[in-house]
């Protein structure tokens, strides 16, 4: 009995330590982004919202932040049709086909980032020697860059759904008289939308990860389009504004209360689901 | 009617074999162009002669891989107790629990690393190989916790008991059956940290100095030039094809976990 204790406390103490050692560097931002200090760790000061005032002065990080939302709600977005549409597709093709398919989405989720990166690289300047583009595209080119890097992602996750739904639907939807595209919105996606919606929320975050195909796509335009990762890391080598622990504090904030929002929504789900049985 | 018997579900899949052709085959393979294409236009080998003649991209390399090894390690040996932990009674009552873990990995991986770096910077440790092996596993962290942590605790429980039945003691029970069943777990979390450390070159040139700046961070220079592509390109080949060994490596690993149990629920 006694030995079962201490063996308790050890296992907590290890998950303490962790968790410790997690959220220690989280919380040191977002306490001292309620102090006007140069660095974290020096003198407090006094309370003050400064850093979040500051914040709606810096043009530079607030065109970075819209830009790193822009490219993560459309590129998502053009992902989820994409995936949703790919994951039908591959789902009514023969085995040894769908066994390629597979294969060939899988390049840009176990290749090594960087490599993505340059083949984008290389494709852009292919394209802009050969058919010269009329206007500077780096927003757009960035959105397509992250839409074909999450569709994989998105497959993966809509996939294992479609293989629970009755296979003879979409077919009997078609000897009825809808036509294709009748068939996928009034009777697939209605089935779908739950997992469209965590591979929307998958492809957002993989978005808003992303630096090295940001940071690739900076070199030899005349505007670079920044986004959060590439800001911050141009910024760390000209000292950076202090403000952007204002800006991690909204973040973290944010992620955190849709996380217990989804949780909550989940739990209640799970009880009324076992209610009903 | 007839337009509609035309029409096969496959084609939905159309659009997306379209992109995957222009924005994914197409880029690899003028990557390999690059690569493979020496000064007068000519197919050579002259960019990975070059490369491979050059100290710095080969101690790049081999720091790379070591870099990868050590902060692989290290996540593991931090992942697999936290992992094993909360998959045990009384831990995996509470699910929030494990969520806790990983929350962070929701956020944006450069403003967790700004803020690991104003922790060490406080803490007085020093740019170097220590501050960007901790950047890495923080980094990672979470990426070999859940793969690990999902097949513990969706392991059988009826194998610990027939083995605690049959007399084995505790640490023989975690060694010969929850270990064993847990090694796809480990497999997975190693290939979503060893393989993106090499592109994860932000972290290392943030904590760390020139001497642990790490292959990912060459080739990122090295496409900003345009002299430099080949050079650039073929070490893009060169990872293409560590890539492709540690996925060979990987399944046979796994392949030869999976056998012992078939073989033994045989006899």
């Amino acid at each position: 009995m006694k030995k079962n204790i201490v063996s308790l406390v050890i296992k907590w103490a290890i998950l303490v330590v962790v968790l410790v050692a997690i959220y220690m560097p989280l919380a040191l931002i977002v306490v001292y982004s309620f102090s006007g200090a140069r660095n974290v760790g020096e003198d407090f000061g006094s309370f003050t919202f400064s850093l979040y005032t500051n914040l709606l002065s810096d043009e530079k990080l607030l065109k970075a932040t819209a830009n790193t939302l822009i490219i993560g709600l459309v590129s998502a977005l053009l992902a989820t049709i994409l995936g949703t549409t790919a994951a039908i597709g591959i789902h009514y093709m023969t085995s040894r086909k769908r066994k390629a398919v597979d294969a060939a989405s899988q390049i840009t989720v176990v290749n090594a980032e960087i490599v993505t990166a340059m083949g984008f690289f290389l494709l852009m300047l292919t394209l802009r020697d050969t058919i010269s583009l009329p206007f500077d595209f780096g927003l757009v080119w960035l959105i397509i860059a992250h839409t074909v890097i999450t569709t994989p992602y998105v497959i993966l996750t809509v996939s294992p759904r479609l293989k629970q739904l009755n296979p003879n639907l979409l077919e009997a939807s078609m000897d009825l008289g809808a036509g294709p595209m009748r068939s996928l919105i009034t009777v697939m996606i209605p089935q779908l939308l739950g997992s469209m919606i965590s591979a929307f929320a998958l492809a957002f975050t993989l978005s808003l990860d992303d630096f090295v195909v940001a940071n690739a796509n900076r070199v030899g335009r005349s505007e670079a389009i920044d986004t959060i990762s590439t800001y911050v890391y141009e910024g760390i080598k000209l000292k950076l504004n202090s403000d952007i622990r204002a800006l991690s504090t909204i973040i973290f904030v944010a992620v955190l209360a849709v996380l217990i929002v989804v949780n909550v929504v989940k739990n209640n789900k799970a009880k009324k689901n076992s209610q009903h049985q | 009617m007839k337009k509609n018997k035309v029409f096969r579900p496959t084609a939905f899949a159309f659009p997306y074999l379209a992109v995957t052709l222009v924005f994914v085959i197409v880029p690899l393979i003028l990557v390999m162009i690059y690569a493979f294409r020496g000064e007068d236009g000519g197919f050579s080998f002259e960019n990975f002669v070059h490369v491979f003649s050059e100290e710095a991209y080969r101690t790049a390399l081999l720091r790379t891989i070591g870099i990868a090894f050590l902060a692989t390690a290290v996540c593991l040996l931090i992942a697999y107790p936290v992992a094993y932990i909360l998959s045990q009674a009384p831990f995996n009552k509470w699910a929030i629990l494990a969520l806790l873990f990983v929350v962070p990995m929701w956020m944006n991986f450069m403003l967790r690393i700004l803020a690991l770096n104003n922790l060490l910077s406080m803490l007085d440790i020093p740019k170097g190989l220590l501050a960007s092996v901790i950047g890495l596993v923080y980094d990672f962290f979470p990426y070999m916790l859940l793969p690990i942590y999902t097949v513990l605790s969706n392991m059988d429980k009826s194998y610990l008991e027939a083995s605690r039945d049959l007399g084995a003691s505790d640490f023989k029970t975690f060694w010969r059956v929850t270990f064993p069943l847990s090694i796809p777990g480990i497999i997975s979390g190693i290939s979503m940290v060893f393989m993106p450390i090499f592109s994860s070159y932000a972290v290392t040139d943030m904590l760390g100095t020139m001497s642990t700046s790490i292959i990912g961070s060459k080739i990122a220079v090295l496409f900003t030039d345009p002299i430099t592509y080949g050079d650039g390109a073929a070490l893009s080949f060169v990872l293409l094809l560590i890539v492709l060994v540690t996925m060979f490596i990987g399944s046979l690993i796994s392949r030869r976990s999976a056998k012992p149990l078939k073989g033994g629920s045989k006899v």
